[in-house]
């Protein structure tokens, strides 16, 4: 009975600064997020109570949703690109081969690395003037791209730098679920005459569905949360074009000084990114593959 | 060798290449004079520290170094710290709100970061703490995915251990830190990395707090000198200065590269 009690009370010790922490640092903000999306302020006026104000005029402002728009044109081409490079990747290196560890630690590399620096050195690699990539493409004959200039191509441009930042990932996300494939069924298919591509089709791609799903979620996320990258390389720019809802967010509480506005583009996203992770998860819970 | 084989490996080499040869060049431009910054090679006869001199010379790179080093290193302490408290408390102890704070933990995960960050950043001015490491250090105290790390790690440890260690009379943190901690060593290696990584990396919310050089960290003095125009356009020292940045990641990176794999592999999986 005392042992019960004394382990009752070292629970409520050991528990109580996270709880405290979670009051002050995640439900009040919660809370105070509430507040703000009815209200305008300028951090230095009193708050002004404007009902639903903020949300009129968030569903009329066309700049919120270009960058949501922006958001879903990046994830069209990021998330794609990524399954179907990684999953290659993951093929190839799922079978015996010299140098298998080599190869995953450095298609690892940039995951670890800071997506500020990541970015920074892009902005060099993208450069029409003596940038390493539009090298490499005049060596096969391509004229040189205005990767970060043109407002059609600056977005596809954010999204293959940032397949590359996160490829490494999604390998071993892939990787560990085709080696958790029973052989035993492989070898069962080859009894049955399967062809390689068979194979994949009806085996390796159904049973990689929960690794899909976790890719596509994650890469959304991803996506949602593009900041320093058009920071730091477009500005959102050009025309725009690569403006993402967590810079706007930025830009109108920090260049503008709208709280109110900027808390109800935050209440925005949450919710948008909820109902999309929630659907995705709905969908390809209940998508067949076969 | 089948012809398969060789598309196999020209495919995974092409591949390493063009993950590896970016990082090499961006080294190599940063230890070239001015008149070479067009130059997409390697080498060069006239190798210098000019470019990370000038770095010196123009931004307190070195006091970012140490502010987010002690940052990310009091970060990573106490979320290992109190992620082990209130994980053991959940996988071990019988309490009243227990429920609560499970629940609570999952809901604090599931719900994204951009809800609050407008509000929190209210919260740290309220507490006058901009421009300050309160600001930067205390909203990332805790951790819910270290929770649900220590949790599941010590859901594993059987309760004959505890029993016999209740028996001599230690305390329950005593039995924490002398039988948990010492089993739970992977858990401690995979927070850890996570949570040193995800601060040291982090550059939105610093951006936010801090406008003050002297209470900067790394990657955001880093895109600051390279955005702001002290780097003068001229990228041999904009390399130089992001090579600062990734340098302890990449050499941490090759020591320990497979608990990196593990740890961000596992994040993905709980997150």
């Amino acid at each position: 009975m005392q042992s019960e009690q004394s382990n009752s009370k070292a629970g409520l010790v050991f528990t109580s600064p996270y709880v405290i922490h979670l009051l002050v640092f995640f439900l009040y903000p919660v809370g105070f997020s509430l507040y703000l999306v009815v209200h305008r302020w300028d951090l230095i006026t009193d708050p002004q109570y404007v009902g639903l104000r903020n949300f009129k005029y968030l569903m009329s402002d066309h700049l919120f949703w270009q960058a949501l728009t922006n958001t879903l044109y990046f994830l069209a081409i990021h998330i794609p690109l990524q399954i179907i490079i990684a999953l290659a990747l993951a093929i190839a290196l799922a079978k015996p081969l010299k140098g298998r560890v080599f190869f995953r630690a450095t298609f690892f590399l940039p995951v670890v690395i800071s997506g500020a620096a990541v970015t920074i050195l892009w902005q060099r690699l993208y450069s029409t003037e003596g940038g390493l990539i539009n090298y490499v493409l005049s060596l096969v004959g391509i004229d040189a791209v205005p990767w970060l200039t043109d407002p059609g191509i600056a977005m596809p441009a954010i999204a293959i730098m940032a397949t590359w930042k996160n490829l490494g990932l999604y390998i071993v996300f892939f990787l560990a679920g085709i080696l958790a494939i029973p052989q035993p069924v492989y070898e069962a298919a080859k009894m049955e005459g399967a062809s390689s591509w068979q194979e994949f089709r009806y085996i390796t791609l159904p049973l990689l569905k929960p690794t899909m799903l976790l890719v596509v979620v994650l890469s959304t996320l991803g996506g949602f949360n593009l900041f320093i990258e058009p920071y730091v390389m477009t500005g959102g720019g050009p025309l725009g074009s690569t403006m993402s809802v967590v810079l706007y967010m930025y830009k109108q509480a920090f260049s503008f000084q709208h709280m109110g506005y900027a808390a109800t583009l935050g209440f925005a996203l949450a919710l948008i990114i909820m109902v999309c992770v929630f659907t995705q998860k709905k969908y390809l819970d209940s998508e067949r593959y076969y | 060798m089948s012809m398969r084989r060789l598309l196999v490996y020209v495919m995974l080499i092409a591949g390493a290449v063009s993950f590896i040869y970016p990082f090499l060049w961006m080294g190599s431009i940063s230890l070239r004079p001015i008149s070479e910054f067009h130059d997409l090679g390697l080498f060069s006869e006239n190798f210098t520290l000019a470019n990370y001199q000038a770095v010196f010379d123009r931004i307190p790179i070195g006091r970012a170094f140490i502010n987010s080093c002690f940052i990310a290193g009091t970060v990573t302490c106490s979320v290992l710290f109190f992620s082990s408290l209130v994980g053991y408390s959940l996988a071990k102890l019988q309490f009243k709100g227990q429920g609560a704070i499970m629940a609570i933990v999952m809901i604090s995960m599931m719900i994204p970061g951009q809800l609050t960050l407008i509000p929190l950043y209210q919260l740290i001015v309220y507490f006058g703490w901009a421009d300050s490491y309160l600001g930067l250090i205390v909203p990332s105290l805790m951790s819910g995915l270290g929770i649900l790390i220590f949790r599941q790690t010590f859901m594993t440890i059987p309760y004959e251990l505890m029993e016999a260690a209740r028996m001599e009379g230690a305390s329950e943190f005593q039995i924490l830190r002398k039988i948990f901690w010492p089993l739970a060593k992977p858990a401690i290696v995979i927070i850890g990395i996570l949570t040193f990584m995800g601060s040291w990396n982090e550059v939105l919310w610093p951006m936010i707090v801090v406008h003050d050089k002297a209470m900067m960290t790394l990657p955001q003095m880093v895109v600051l000198f390279t955005k702001g125009g002290e780097s003068g356009g001229q990228f041999g020292i904009e390399m130089a200065a992001n090579m600062m940045l990734v340098l302890p990641i990449i050499i941490s990176y090759s020591f320990f590269q497979k608990y990196f794999v593990e740890a961000l592999a596992s994040s993905g999986i709980k997150g």
